[in-house]
């Protein structure tokens, strides 16, 4: 491994002084657990590393009147523990639990996950249902990107050099609502997702669905929401026809590829699998009786 | 490019001399001389390195030397009594079996110990859980599960 300094930043200040002093030499580091790979993979080569964790004010969880706030530094053990997540953000919840192992999200942090833009990267897909905004900030000011906007390719982001991403903006979702998550892995434990399926639904009153979006993780070079097969679902009720229906088009949607986890083929055959099941487990948790 | 830092190691205030691209694992290792983290894998996927940082089990082999300024470190070299009475968690592990290689046992028993100390009445589930990243080749995982299980019924009051 190549040596490096560590820097200690103690406020967002210096933290941006820094980046700009050291430029692309230098890399910030949250948990360390996607860098710390990566460093130790000769991946990476910067002569400095900027900690962000002795930065005050950065994990938190604001459950505010109509939005919840999610500082980036919030490890995902702080969000699997917080009750806030576990009943408004439940689709959240699904993923923090199963995201690596206590060890690592004792650790590894929401921000990590999503800066580090890695198709696999398990709160993506919940994030993008519920309709998360990035806060980024740089020592010019700040500005809100919608996460669907937020990736590029893999490890790319829109994201300027001179910016960190400081929260997350999640809108409180509505009463009868409900949001899952299913992570499709050979072992419960320790694995990288095969595919990854969100989906939230907000309902109205008659039980047909106001609106829907879905999720995918792996299922193309960024997490991406399948727009048309949301679009198809808006305004019906979620029988079998229109479940296999949408699952078919979010299918269309996704552009999976080969690789050492799975082949295109399963996982465009499991789009279809999952976006029933979870669709159903996110009807079930909208509680509308 | 060396620079010190002081924590609290085992209970000791503790100063050393690091670079800072180490991990705290090799701190421990080389420094210190504490071989029980084990290196198994380098890249958090074991669990043979786990140790307690401020109440939390980490893995060591990805902790950065350089945040563990001001913290507060356990290893398995800090469990047992001075004149060498075994922590009841050891205690248990020997006495159900839970023993074999003994590579990984450091790090399960430092994950049980972060557990049994913010829960005293783990579910199987929530051992199962604490122990989810931590690798074991020989015992097969179901002693080691009894192990912990019966440490927390004796831990009670
Ligand atoms: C054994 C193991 C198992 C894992 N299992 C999973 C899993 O099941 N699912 C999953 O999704 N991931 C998994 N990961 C990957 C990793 O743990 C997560 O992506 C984690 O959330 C990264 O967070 P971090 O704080 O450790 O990020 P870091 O490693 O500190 O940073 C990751 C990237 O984000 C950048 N960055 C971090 N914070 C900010 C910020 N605030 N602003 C701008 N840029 C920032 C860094 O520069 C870096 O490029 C696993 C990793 C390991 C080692
Ligand atoms: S050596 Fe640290 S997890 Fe394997
Ligand atoms: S006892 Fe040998 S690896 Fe666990």
């Amino acid at each position: 491994m190549k040596k490096f300094d560590y820097l200690k930043p103690t406020s967002l200040d210096e933290v941006f002084s820094l980046m700009e002093k050291f430029g692309s030499n230098a890399k910030l580091i949250a948990g360390g657990t996607d860098v710390m790979v990566l460093l130790k993979r000769k991946r990476i080569f910067p002569d400095v590393l900027i900690s962000l964790r002795s930065v005050p004010n950065m994990a938190y969880i604001k459950d505010e009147k109509d939005k919840i706030r999610i500082g980036s530094m919030t490890t995902h053990r702080e969000l699997e523990t917080s009750t806030v997540i576990k009943e408004k953000l439940t689709a959240l919840y699904d993923a923090v639990i199963n995201l690596g192992s206590v060890q690592i999200r004792n650790v590894a942090t929401i921000g990590g996950n999503i800066a580090n833009a890695a198709p696999s990267a398990d709160t993506a897909c919940p994030l993008l249902v519920l309709d998360a905004s990035c806060l980024l900030i740089s020592s010019k000011g700040e500005r809100e990107v919608e996460l669907k906007d937020f990736f590029i390719a893999p490890g790319e982001t829109v994201m300027k050099q001179d910016e960190i991403l400081k929260e997350f903006i999640i809108p409180k979702p509505s009463k009868l609502s409900g949001s899952a998550y299913w992570k499709l892995s050979r072992r419960k434990a320790m694995d990288l997702p095969i595919l990854g399926v969100a989906i939230s639904l907000a309902m109205n009153e008659d039980k047909s669905i106001k609106k829907a979006r879905i999720g995918l993780g792996v299922a193309a070079p960024t997490p991406i929401r399948a727009f048309k097969a949301e679009e198809f679902l808006t305004g019906k009720f979620l029988t079998d026809e229109v479940l296999a229906e949408a699952g078919n088009i979010a299918s269309k949607e996704a552009s999976p590829r080969d690789s050492i986890r799975g082949e295109a083929w399963y996982r465009r055959e499991m789009i279809r699998v999952l976006t029933k099941r979870v669709a159903t487990i996110s009807f079930k948790r909208a509680n509308i009786v | 490019m060396k620079k010190v830092i002081s924590f609290k190691l085992n209970g000791e205030d503790v100063e050393a001399e690091v670079e800072p691209h180490w991990s705290l694992l090799h701190l421990l290792r080389e420094t210190f001389e504490l071989t029980g983290a084990k290196e198994g894998c380098g890249k958090g996927e074991c669990g043979a390195c786990t140790v307690i940082v401020d109440g939390k089990a980490i893995n060591s082999c990805l902790f950065p030397v350089m945040e563990v300024e001001g913290c507060e470190v356990t290893t398995i070299e800090g469990l047992a009594t001075l004149n060498g009475n075994l922590h009841p968690i050891q205690e248990s592990f020997v006495a159900n079996g839970a023993v074999q290689c003994g590579f990984c046992t450091p790090g399960m028993i430092m994950s049980a110990k972060a557990l049994l100390d913010e829960n005293k009445n783990p579910s199987e589930d929530d051992i199962r859980t604490a122990i989810a990243g931590n690798l074991c080749r020989c015992t097969g995982y179901v002693q080691i599960i009894e192990a912990i299980k019966k440490a927390s019924e004796r831990r009670e009051p």
